[in-house]
């Protein structure tokens, strides 16, 4: 063969550049384990039903009967489904053009998306209009579709927490824009300083870059935080001193584990504030399926709300969800259930609350449990999960540590959760996948696992941490002596 | 004087001015020479900004005051930096000897240029990426809203119009339009979106046994039967087993599972492919003309150039290698590295079927000239001809005798198209051979971003690829729909071109494949200045006309390219059975009245 078509070489830079942790070196390594036989305990990925959560009973019984429609006409249907699904189901069906086999409007059904903005006025208190809500295959792809729209070049900047979810790093490599990172600081359970933002602004500016928008994620992820509304607005009003575009990623807001601190929406403090602000701040919220009590990870399904974006950035946006055709029609039906679930009455009423409040007292037990898990170990300390899926310990790594890993060629954390991999199976994320400040280590895990494993898996985890922390600290202290 | 690296040049997103400086220094003729940089701004101008930060350094950040534009700028004053410059911790050495300095980050190079009456949002039409502006996507443009408007007057007002409902023949989502789905895929979707009611007695009353059987055997591949769990990135393993053998029955060759990267529709397939060829607007995509619009559209928002090549519609819509290779030498004459090549077979919207000699001819030039085949075959089961035969270009390179080192190929295939139509399920398929491993893994990580396909997309993948067998208790009823669905609309797309060609000034290739006719239609000079006075296209003229008169939703040519000069239509061959007689006689109607509005000299 004369030319290679494609080679590395030959690559479009931006793809080379992107990094995804959450799939990453590790997740390959505990891939091969397993394959090898190992048990290996998935804790890098917040993907709830692979490790054992039952999706929750009502909604499947739905989308099962919009899946066969034929069976809505069959006399027998009432000895599988109760009567709410079926005339759930028809009720969906109804609001489809063509059922589930249909491309829908590339918005999303239209009755859909009005469920979902009765649910954004009942939430938040202020009405919300169904035309600025587009459906997506899951969040990513509508964060993805606004990057698209905001980074024209590399002189783009987008304010990022770290850590960060890495799928905003990576989407902005791949659209060639520029990342600029602020600090969540860890001792103040990572909250979000403004001075700190101010500061990430100003030295982007004096590199030439364009600040766009701003990235916050609420709860967050990894970091587990949920913002205040004093932070909240904050940050809004930061956004309208420095023009930014607020992107909200609240997909974690069923999942809050603690009381003092509710979730509370961007959209609902935006509005909050009143006139110049709310009618001048642009806002695009995201929402998925994929988290809560739901975690239907494999539907793809997800929505976006717009505040304050001009009618024709608009329909700028609906061109380019019109190239990608339709998010597939399944997931768009879950949405609907999501945000419009059953009320007290319905057959299904009783089962679909066991369900839901079991799968989320559940995870506020095993929130617990991890955080204090964590911060029993030696040279590691833990924020409560106060909301999310996430743990992010910070590890204290020994001097010794670090040489031993910078001799094995590894990033000291990611030699850290290589070593735990190897050790106890269980699958983590290192922090340095999600950004850290220099010389500080973490690794994520979620908070998944079945909640009767817990203790085991935090106690092997234990015994891990105190026994490498041991021979690193021991070695050290011999090497000194 | 020079600037720290970083900013020198600036951007040309950025601009520098100054104002009212006076002191040392503040003489400005040997200012640095940069483009947007104006060594004075009018006091209007000046009187939109505020100080708000403390000074940091020598230099004095400004910001807009409420009501002025959204530029944002730094200003440095010459006394400040005549005693600061050295505490300057974010400049290299001293900047100019004296004088205020704006530093913007507004799109416009020019200042005053920009509306200053409301404070411009961060994300306008004036600001959003570019590339996002340029493309274009007609099967879902002007006139699908135009069409759209009038199905929302006709329901409101039923006597509105001429007509009592829009026919849409403007994509290709059969299921809209009345055709329905497989029974069998069906059945097994709704068993494993709700597995819990497999092992109830009741089932088997409700659904055929073989369903019952292919449910239980899907969810055993999937981990944990979680079908609501997130998969490999690249799809379910055991589902890529079954599409790498249902493409090895298809060809005759093997495939391997690890080739085939699970997509939602086939769309994000091209999009990922275009996204690693194309590194800027250097890099260039041959494509047919007329086009399937997915393929101008993810060119343009990648960046790079979109190198046209034509069809001959007097041969059936040929594609001639000669006609590649002239386009090829072209495109490399202006300095544009051609990096891949994409032919829809079936065409879209062109319908015609590609001869395997053809075919050779086609894999052959890549492999000459080093390029990536990236080949379409979406609608690999919509065949309408007995006398030819669809061949994958997999198949065609392996019997060739060309294998993994010597062609580079993609194959995209989507469970929208077929017999199936399942287009709301956004499930599809790309097999990729003939890559490096270093390749393979960046297009794992860029699918891994996106963290995978959805799952029952990916299920009816696996499904289409491998239905029921002879034998099974579903294949008669299975091949029964399926075979129906097939011959109908073979009987439609033959009743819907003999229609086009009974039309004055119009003719239509044979629909061989694909859900398509691209007739072309002469029209009369009248029409065409008419057209222009509406500052339409003349074919989206034609098409206006006849949806304002009939509910008749075509796409114009324009929206795929056409030869320059000429002009078309693309109607999908989808509407019901029993409406084609309705379509036809409308249209029939609209066009003579249409052909004699604009007959006679201009």
């Amino acid at each position: 063969m004369g030319l290679k078509a494609l080679d590395y070489e030959t690559l479009n830079e931006n793809v080379k550049k992107v990094q995804y942790a959450v799939r990453g070196e590790l997740y390959l390594r505990a891939s091969e384990l397993q394959k090898e036989g190992k048990k290996i305990i998935f804790t890098n990925v917040g993907n709830p039903h692979a490790l054992g959560q039952k999706p929750l009973t009502f909604p499947r019984q739905v989308v099962a009967l919009c899946q066969a429609p034929f069976l809505l006409d069959d006399p027998n249907v009432g000895l599988l489904f109760p009567a709410d699904a079926i005339a759930r189901a028809k009720h969906y069906l109804s609001l489809t053009s063509g059922g589930l086999g249909a491309y829908s409007d590339s918005r999303g059904i239209p009755g859909v998306r009005k469920e979902v903005a009765e649910f954004i006025e009942r939430r938040d208190g202020y009405p919300s209009d169904p035309e600025l809500i587009f459906l997506t295959d899951g969040a990513s792809k509508g964060v993805m579709q606004i990057l698209n729209c905001i980074i024209r070049g590399e002189g783009d900047g987008i304010l990022v927490p770290v850590p960060q979810y890495p799928l905003y790093s990576a989407t902005i490599s791949l659209l060639g824009g520029s990342l600029v990172p602020y600090y969540l600081e860890e001792t103040a359970n990572w909250g979000l300083d403004v001075n700190n933002l101010r500061e990430s602004v100003a030295q982007a500016r004096f590199k030439g870059i364009t600040v766009r928008a701003m990235v916050i994620i609420n709860p967050g992820n990894p970091t587990g935080q949920c913002l205040s509304e004093a932070n909240l607005r904050e940050i809004i009003n930061f956004c309208y001193q420095e023009n930014l575009v607020l992107l909200g990623d609240e997909v974690y807001q069923q999942n809050i584990y603690q009381d003092e601190r509710p979730f509370i929406s961007a959209r609902k403090v935006l509005m909050d504030m009143g006139p110049p602000i709310s009618k001048e701040v642009q806002l695009v919220s995201f929402h998925t399926v994929s988290k809560g009590y739901w975690g239907e990870c494999g539907q793809r399904g997800g929505y976006f709300e717009m505040t304050n974006l001009p009618p024709q950035t608009v329909d700028e946006i609906y061109k380019i969800a019109s190239i990608a055709l339709s998010p597939n029609v399944p997931a768009q039906i879950f949405m609907g259930l999501m945000v419009n679930p059953l009320k007290p009455g319905d057959i299904s009423y009783e089962q679909f609350v066991r369900e839901s409040q079991g799968i989320l007292e559940s995870l506020r037990r095993r929130a617990r449990i991890m955080t204090d898990g964590f911060n029993s170990c030696k040279n590691v300390v833990c924020n409560f999960t106060e909301g999310a899926m996430y743990s992010f310990p910070q590890i204290r790594l020994p001097p010794k540590a670090m040489e031993a890993a910078k001799q094995a060629g590894k990033v000291p954390d990611v030699f850290y959760c290589l070593k735990l991999l190897e050790a106890t199976g269980i699958s983590t994320v290192p922090g340095s996948g999600f950004g850290q400040k220099e010389g500080v280590f973490h690794l994520r895990t979620t908070i998944l696992p079945a909640e009767e494993d817990m203790p085991a898996i935090m106690s092997s985890f234990k015994k891990f941490n105190d026994e490498f922390m041991d021979q690193y600290e021991d070695n050290w202290n011999h090497s000194r002596m | 004087m020079e600037w720290v690296t970083i900013v020198d040049p600036p951007p040309s997103t950025t601009f520098y001015a100054e104002y009212q400086n006076t002191g040392p220094g503040s003489t400005v003729d040997q200012r640095i020479k940069w483009a947007d940089y104006r060594s004075s701004i009018p006091e209007a101008d000046a009187g939109k900004f505020t100080v708000k930060d403390e000074q940091q350094g020598g230099w004095i950040r400004m910001y807009p005051l409420p009501g002025a534009d959204m530029r944002r700028f730094v200003i440095g004053s010459a006394r400040n930096l005549l005693h600061r410059s050295h505490q300057n911790s974010l400049f290299q050495r001293p900047l100019l000897s004296s004088s205020y300095r704006l530093l913007s980050s507004s799109p416009s190079a020019d200042p005053s240029s920009s509306s200053s009456s409301t404070m411009a949002h961060p994300v306008a039409l004036n600001n959003i990426n570019p590339k996002v502006l340029e493309c274009e996507y007609a099967v879902r443009g002007e006139i699908v809203t135009l069409a759209q408007k009038l199905q929302e007057e006709i329901k409101a007002k039923p006597e509105s119009h001429p007509f009592e409902e829009i026919l849409y023949c403007n994509i290709g989502n059969p299921q809209s339009l009345g055709q329905q789905p497989i029974t069998f895929f069906r059945e097994v979707l709704a068993l494993c979106d709700h597995p819990a009611i497999l092992d109830k007695s009741e089932t088997q009353g409700l659904f055929s046994a073989d369903s019952i059987e292919r449910a239980w055997q899907i969810l055993d591949q999937i981990p944990g039967r979680a079908t609501g769990a997130y998969s490999h990135s690249q799809g379910v393993k055991g589902l890529r087993d079954a599409i790498a053998a249902g493409i090895e029955a298809r060809d005759g060759f093997p495939a391997d599972p690890n080739d085939i990267f699970l997509t939602d529709g086939a769309s994000p397939a091209v999009h990922m492919m275009m996204q690693l060829l194309i590194r800027s607007e250097k890099d260039g995509i041959l494509c047919p003309i007329p086009q399937y619009p997915l393929y101008s559209a993810s060119i343009a928002l990648h960046g790079g150039s979109l190198v046209p090549y034509y069809l001959d519609e007097a041969t059936g819509w040929g594609l001639e290698v000669s006609e590649l290779k002239k386009q090829l030498e072209t495109a490399r004459s202006k300095g544009i590295t051609v990096r891949a090549l994409v032919v829809i077979n079936p065409g879209n919207p062109t319908g015609q079927l590609l001869a395997e000699e053809n075919q050779k001819a086609i894999v052959e030039f890549c492999k000459q000239e080093g390029l990536v085949l990236l080949a379409d075959e979406v609608y690999q089961e919509n065949v309408y001809v007995p006398e030819k035969k669809f061949h994958s270009f997999k198949k065609v390179s392996r019997s060739m005798g060309y294998g993994e080192k010597d062609i580079s190929l993609v194959s995209f295939q989507s469970v929208s198209k077929g017999y199936y139509g399942e287009c709301g399920k956004r499930g599809g398929y790309m097999e990729v051979t003939g890559f490096g491993a270093d390749v393979r893994e960046q297009i794992y990580k860029v699918a891994s971003v996106n963290l995978c396909s959805n799952i029952s997309g990916q299920i009816l993948a696996s499904l289409v690829m491998s239905p029921p067998k002879v034998g099974d208790e579903s294949y008669e009823s299975y091949s029964a729909e399926r075979d129906g669905i097939l011959s109908s609309l073979a009987r439609r797309a033959k009743t819907l071109e003999d229609a086009f060609n009974k039309l004055e000034g119009v003719k239509c290739n044979k629909a061989e494949g694909a859900m398509y006719l691209f007739p072309r239609i002469e029209l009369p000079e009248k029409a065409i200045k008419a057209a222009e006075a509406a500052k339409k296209a003349p074919d989206a003229y034609y098409c206006q006309r006849l949806l304002t008169a009939t509910g008749i939703v075509f796409v114009p040519g324009s929206g795929f390219g056409q030869v320059p000069g000429t002009w078309h239509f693309r109607c999908t061959i989808l509407p019901q059975e029993e409406k084609i007689p309705s379509v036809v006689s409308r249209l029939t109607d609209f066009h003579k009245s249409f052909m004699d509005e604009f007959r006679g000299l201009v």
